[in-house]
């Protein structure tokens, strides 16, 4: 029945497939090395506040669609409602710094991983009921509870209603001012990635990546589904709610409609669809293309909506031309080039 | 002796229509069972009932002796009754390697599953020798969804066995199947019967059930009707009476006299 010829040419095609792979390998941590590098390096490379300003804010969206995705780019349930944690971690730091009277400065960085836990926190009771529903539903659900969230934080007495909350203003001088916002952003996007990472490389990423194709399914394989999901979404909400913290500190005010934006889950979405769900790298990406975008296009035109017309164009885009978005499209035409490359190195 | 597996009295109505009507079956520990009835006569809304995904009605299931807990698909796997689908699940987006994967069991703690990677060498070496077994090994790469239709019942039924269940459920695993493969899939499961697993196999392929299954159960509407040896239920009047009626059914329109 075996046929010794057809044995022997998949062998030299592994050999040739193991040796590119190897490559491909080394090219890749190179690349992230100095990914890594420029991120340190970049404040001191572009030291002009205007420039690190955006840089602040990138690395703040960087980290928010990295944790989205972690949720939902394995599970593939689409929360939209994740502003309620980024508001959550928002005015955990506003009202506690306010209220403890804390000195401005670095102490007030400390705030910034309490941001996340009471994010987390909030997320326990709102997963264990948004995720008893599934697709559409959900989706909705996440963006009802967001609502009662702005609500609260317009209506509720230690918020300071809509004329918002001041966070302490630091006197650091004006030209390393936003360095340190941006070296805590990397901190909390380093976290961020790191919980990708945990997530895909174990056997929890491999059970939510199983609910994501047949939910009932794995339930029917012993997959404890509902703890599955309910971990990743606390997760998830964690490092939103951290740079939330941060980017009420950045900002020095924060008002209910900022703190609990709707458009903040379109951001994020996008930036996450646009590089590729469930990859490490994608939201990351997508965050490094859109960001930057809209804060130009706020500050040169000072029309802060303008940025949604351009939103709108590119999400119809990523849907019609790439619906895996950039990164996964990219390798898999690399990979097919890999491929057709080592068949000839075979002939 | 208790039978390893067994159904009491379970019915099941959706909306008015009755797809179990008291039905009992008995499954025997190192059997193979077979389980045949007209479409429709609800054979796969009784494996959904034992297996945790319908919740019946009224009636219990039992698995050695105990009851087994009303709709919780994991808790029943977890039990030891693992299940195939009529038409096939399989996660069409991880590799064959890793819907193997997703099936081995482990008692950790979610913390633990975050810090574990995937499968450990033994788990993966495990779920290599099964995906051997069924001939799928050079597959184990691959994407799920690019396998074939028999393939992937192939794929199914070796996931399943990853977590070593003392009885399996297969619905129509020829379904679908070109006849090589339905051969394939026979002879592994009388392997694995050799070896002391149990089956309960619904199947539409008369041939295959009368060679393969120790035992046959008939179904009609919602009740099981006859039990026994094949050659004794292939001769039963009553057998007969539920094919051909639910036949005249779809011929005639009314068709309830034939029934008598
Ligand atoms: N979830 C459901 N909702 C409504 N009706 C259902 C549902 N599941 C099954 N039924 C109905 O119950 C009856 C029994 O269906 P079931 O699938 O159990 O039959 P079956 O014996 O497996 O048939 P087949 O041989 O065609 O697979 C059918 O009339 C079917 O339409
Ligand atoms: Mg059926």
């Amino acid at each position: 029945m075996t046929d010794v010829a057809a044995l022997a040419e998949p062998r030299d095609l592994e050999q040739v497939r193991a040796r590119r792979s190897a490559l491909v390998k080394g090219a890749r941590g190179a690349f992230w090395a100095a990914f890594c590098a420029l991120l340190l390096a970049f404040p001191v490379i572009f030291p002009n506040p205007t420039v690190t300003s955006i840089a602040v804010f990138t690395v703040i969206f960087m980290t928010a669609a990295t944790a989205w995705n972690a949720f939902s780019g394995y599970s593939g349930y689409i929360a939209l409602g994740h502003a309620a944690f980024f508001g959550t971690g928002a005015y955990t730091l506003a009202v506690i710094s306010t209220d403890i009277h804390m000195a401005p400065g670095y102490g007030v960085f400390s705030l910034v991983p309490l941001g996340g836990l009471v994010a987390a926190a909030a997320a326990v009771p709102i997963g264990l009921i948004a995720l008893r529903t599934r697709r559409h539903t959900f989706v909705v659900l996440t963006i009802a509870i967001f609502f009662i969230f702005q609500l609260l934080a317009t209506n509720l007495s230690f918020t300071g209603g809509s004329s918002g909350e001041a966070t302490p203003a630091p006197a650091w001088s004006a030209g390393g001012y936003n360095d340190r916002f941006y070296y805590a952003g990397l901190v909390c996007l380093a976290v961020a990635v790191a919980v990708t990472l945990l997530i895909r490389r174990s056997r929890f990423g491999l059970q939510l990546l199983a609910i994501r194709d047949d939910e009932d399914r794995a339930a029917g394989l012993g997959v404890a589904v509902t703890r599955v999901k309910l971990v990743a979404f606390v997760a998830s909400a964690f490092s939103v709610g951290m740079v939330g913290a941060l980017y009420a500190y950045f900002l020095g005010q924060i008002y209910p409609q900022f703190a609990f934006d709707p458009l903040f889950d379109l951001s994020v979405a996008l930036m996450a669809f646009l590089g590729g769900l469930g990859t490490v790298s994608g939201p990351l990406l997508g965050a490094l293309l859109l960001e930057p975008l809209q804060q130009y296009f706020t500050l040169q035109f000072s029309a802060s909506d303008l940025y949604l017309v351009v939103y709108g164009a590119l999400f119809l885009a990523v849907i019609l031309f790439m619906p895996r978005g950039v990164v996964p499209t990219v390798a898999g035409a690399l990979a097919a080039r890999r491929e057709r490359r080592a068949e000839r190195g075979r002939a | 002796m208790t039978p390893l597996l067994e159904v009491s009295g379970v019915s099941k109505s959706f909306g008015g229509l009755r797809a179990l009507d008291n039905c009992s079956i008995a499954v025997a520990e190192g059997e193979i069972a077979g389980l045949i009835g007209p479409n429709g006569s609800g054979k796969t809304t009784l494996f959904n009932v034992i297996t945790g995904y319908v919740r019946p009605d009224s009636g219990t299931v039992a698995f050695r002796g105990l009851p087994v807990p009303a709709a919780s698909p994991a808790g029943v796997f977890r039990l030891g009754i693992g299940r195939t689908f009529q038409i096939t699940r399989i996660f069409g987006r991880l590799s064959v390697m890793e819907n193997m994967l997703v099936a081995t069991q482990r008692h950790e703690s979610w913390w633990r599953s975050v810090a574990r990677s995937a499968a450990s060498r033994a788990e993966r070496g495990r779920a290599a020798e099964l995906l051997e077994f069924v001939g799928l090994a050079r597959f184990a790469g691959t994407p799920a969804g690019r396998l074939s239709y028999g393939q992937r019942k192939l794929l199914e039924l070796a996931y399943v066995l990853v977590a070593d269940p003392a009885v399996v459920l297969l619905d129509e695993p020829a379904g679908g199947v070109n006849p090589t493969l339905v051969n394939e899939i026979a002879e592994r499961v009388r392997e694995l019967n050799r070896a002391g697993k149990t089956f309960l196999i619904v199947e539409h392929n008369m041939e295959l059930v009368m060679s393969l299954c120790h035992r046959v159960t008939v179904m009609h509407q919602g009740a099981a009707i006859v039990s026994g040896p094949p050659e004794a239920v292939r001769a039963d009047p009553r057998v007969l009476d539920a094919y051909l009626g639910g036949e005249d059914d779809e011929l005639v329109g009314a068709g309830g006299d034939a029934r008598g």
